[in-house]
C-alpha cells in the first residue's frame, strides 16, 4: 500500500497541525471575531487575552510553583533512584533481587489506587496543601520507573571499572558518585526527562493535594480558571499557550532526549 | 567484590520515601476496602468482603463505569496500534522529512492532558468547535453533532483525543522494533520474489512482536488507568456516560465520602492492571522461547 504513503503521512500531519495552529491563532482573536469565523484568521487580531489573562491570573506564580515541584521532585527522583540502583548493583544476590522485586510490583501499581489512602495519610501528616508533600508524593510514585530504567543501565557497566576503583580503595560512595553515576548520564538523562514531563504535567496529584488557589501548578490553574472562563476559548487558550511554553522550548531543542526518555518510561513501564 | 556493608545506606533515603508515601498507602487502602468508612466519622466498622460483594453483583453505576472503561480501552488500543504501527513504516527511513514528521506526530505527547482536554473541547464544541464548521464547509451538515454532548458518542470523542495525543509516542516504539529487523531479510524476501504483503506477514509482523506486545500492553495499561483527560473535558457526564473507572474511585470517595467502598474499587483496579502486566509478561517470555 505505498501509494497511499504520501497522503497519509501529510493527512496525519495536518491532523496533528490544525488544532495546534487553530488554537494559537484562536488566542489572539476576541470571543465575538472567534464566534464569527473559529477557523481562519479574522481582522483586528490581538493580545487582548493575554492581557486579559495576565492581569487577572497569577500566571507567573502558577509558573513558579510548578516549576519548584518539578525541579526538587526531579532532584529527589534522579539522587535517590540512582543511589537505589547502585546498591541493587553491589548488594549480594538475594538482597538484591528483593529490592528489585519491590519496585517491580511498585511500578505495576496504578496512581488511582493509591490516591485515597495516601490522601488521608498525608492529611494526618499535615501535609496536605503543601508542596514539600506534593514533592515527596510525587518522587514516592516515580522513584520505581526511574530505578527501572537507570537499573536496567548500570548493570551493563562494565565490572572491571568499579573493581579498578575499588583496588584504589574508593570508598561505595566515591564509587557511585565518581564512576557509576557519571557513565550512566545517558540513562539519567532519559529517566529525568520522562519524570519532568510527568510531574509538571500532572493533573491527579495536585488536585488531591493542593488546597489553596497561590499553590496551584499550571494545570490545576489552568483546570479552575476554565471554570471561570467557561467557554472564553480565546483566554483560556492564551493561558494554555502561556503554560506549555517551557515544554515545548525544551522539546524544539531537546527532541532526541525528550523522545528516547518519554519512549524508554514506556517500553519499562 | 563484595560490597561494604555500607552499601545499604544507599537504599535508606530513597526507600524510607517510597515505605512512607507508596507502600504504607498501599496497605492502608487494602485494609480501608474491608470497611464502610466515609473519611469523616472517628469511627469506622469492618464490614468483611460486603463492598466486594455489593461491587459485583448490585452496582450498576460500577458496572456502567466498567462498561466504559473498556469501550474506550479497546477503542484506544485497536485503532492506536494500528495506526502508529502504519505510521512507523511510513516513516521507517531516516529522512530529513520523515525525522521532522516523526517530531510533529510526537509533539503532543509532551502537552499536558489538561491543555489537551481544551484543545478538543474547542474541536468538539457544538456551536463553533473547529469540526462542526469544517463539516459545516464541506456541507456535511447532517454529520454535525454535539460530540461530548452525546451521550453515546462522548466516550469515543474521548478515546479519539487520547489517540491524537499518544500515537506518535508508540510510533517511537514500533519504530525500534522495526530498525532492530536484520535488512538482509528483506533482501532475501525480495530475492525470493515475495509481494510486500507476504513480507509483512512472514518477515516485520512476527519480528516485530515484541515491540507489539509492548505497545498493546502499555496502550491498554495507559488507557484502564485514564482520568486526567475525562476529568478535564467531561467529568464523567453527561449522565454517567464517561464515568471510568479512574473517575469512578474519585467520584466515589471525594464527592461521595465513600471511602471504604472506593478502596474496594481500587483494589478490583490493582487486579485488573496487575493481570494484564503478567499477561503482557507471559506473553513475551513465550513468544522468545518460539522465536529462540
Amino acid at each position: 500500500m505505498r501509494f497511499l504513503r504520501i497522503p497519509v503521512i501529510w493527512a496525519y500531519a495536518l491532523v496533528i497541525a490544525v488544532p495546534v495552529l487553530v488554537v494559537v491563532e484562536s488566542s489572539f482573536k476576541s470571543l465575538a471575531t472567534l464566534y464569527q469565523d473559529p477557523l481562519w484568521p479574522t481582522k483586528g487580531m490581538s493580545g487582548q487575552s493575554y492581557q486579559t489573562l495576565t492581569s487577572q491570573v497569577p500566571l507567573f506564580r502558577y509558573f513558579m510553583n510548578s516549576a519548584e515541584v518539578t525541579v526538587v521532585s526531579l532532584i529527589l527522583i534522579i539522587l535517590l533512584g540512582s543511589m537505589i540502583s547502585y546498591a541493587i548493583l553491589r548488594l549480594p544476590r538475594i538482597p538484591s533481587m528483593i529490592v528489585y522485586g519491590v519496585f517491580a510490583v511498585g511500578m505495576m501499581i496504578p496512581t488511582q489506587v493509591n490516591m485515597i489512602p495516601m490522601y488521608l495519610e498525608m492529611a494526618r501528616l499535615g501535609l496536605v496543601n503543601s508542596r514539600i508533600g506534593l514533592i515527596l508524593v510525587e518522587t514516592a510514585f516515580l522513584l520505581p520507573i526511574c530505578v527501572f530504567i537507570i537499573g536496567g543501565f548500570m548493570r551493563t557497566l562494565a565490572k572491571e571499572l568499579l573493581e579498578a576503583a575499588k583496588v584504589d580503595g574508593s570508598g561505595e560512595w566515591q564509587m557511585y558518585w565518581r564512576i557509576a553515576m557519571p557513565l550512566s548520564m545517558p540513562a539519567i538523562a532519559s529517566a529525568a526527562v520522562f519524570a519532568g514531563v510527568i510531574v509538571w504535567n500532572d493533573l491527579l496529584f495536585p488536585l488531591l493535594l493542593i488546597k489553596s488557589n497561590d499553590k496551584d501548578t499550571l494545570p490545576l490553574a489552568l483546570l479552575s480558571f476554565s471554570g471561570q472562563y467557561q467557554t472564553n476559548y480565546p483566554v483560556i487558550f492564551a493561558g494554555v499557550l502561556l503554560a506549555s511554553i517551557p515544554m515545548v522550548v525544551l522539546y524544539v531543542f531537546l527532541q532526541r532526549y525528550f523522545i528516547a526518555g518519554m519512549t524508554a518510561g514506556a517500553v519499562k513501564g | 567484590m563484595r560490597a561494604k556493608p555500607s552499601i545499604y545506606l544507599f537504599l535508606l533515603p530513597g526507600g524510607l520515601i517510597f515505605l512512607i508515601f507508596f507502600v504504607v498507602p498501599t496497605i492502608y487502602g487494602l485494609s480501608l476496602s474491608f470497611t464502610n468508612w466515609d473519611g469523616l466519622s472517628p469511627q469506622l466498622q469492618f464490614i468483611g468482603f460486603a463492598n466486594y460483594a455489593h461491587l459485583l453483583t448490585d452496582d450498576s453505576s460500577f458496572h456502567t463505569a466498567i462498561g466504559n472503561t473498556l469501550k474506550f480501552v479497546l477503542t484506544v488500543v485497536i485503532i492506536q496500534s494500528t495506526l502508529s504501527l502504519i505510521l512507523a513504516i511510513y516513516l521507517l527511513k531516516n529522512t530529513k522529512v520523515n525525522i521532522f514528521l516523526r517530531t510533529l506526530y510526537f509533539f503532543p505527547t509532551i502537552l499536558s492532558s489538561v491543555s489537551v482536554a481544551f484543545i478538543w473541547m474547542f474541536i468538539y464544541d457544538s456551536n463553533i468547535g473547529i469540526l462542526n464548521t469544517l463539516l459545516g464547509d464541506v456541507g456535511l451538515q447532517s454529520l454535525q453533532a454535539s460530540w461530548l454532548g452525546d451521550q453515546r458518542m462522548a466516550i469515543y470523542c474521548i478515546a479519539a483525543t487520547e489517540i491524537w495525543a499518544h500515537t506518535g509516542q508508540l510510533l517511537i516504539i514500533y519504530l525500534a522494533g522495526l530498525q532492530q529487523i536484520p535488512h538482509e531479510l528483506y533482501e532475501v524476501a525480495m530475492l525470493e520474489g515475495a509481494s510486500r504483503w507476504q513480507t509483512f506477514r512472514k518477515v516485520t509482523w512476527p519480528l516485530l512482536a515484541p515491540a507489539t506486545t509492548i505497545v498493546v500492553a502499555y496502550t491498554t495499561i495507559q488507557s484502564f488507568r485514564m482520568f486526567d483527560l475525562i476529568f478535564a473535558m467531561t467529568d464523567g457526564g453527561p449522565g454517567n456516560s464517561t464515568e471510568v473507572l479512574a473517575t469512578y474511585i474519585y467520584h466515589q470517595a471525594f464527592q461521595y465520602n465513600h471511602v471504604g467502598y472506593a478502596s474496594a474499587v481500587s483494589m478490583l483496579f490493582m487486579v485488573i492492571i496487575a493481570l494484564i502486566t503478567m499477561a503482557q509478561f507471559g506473553l513475551l517470555r513465550f513468544r522468545s522461547l518460539k522465536s529462540a
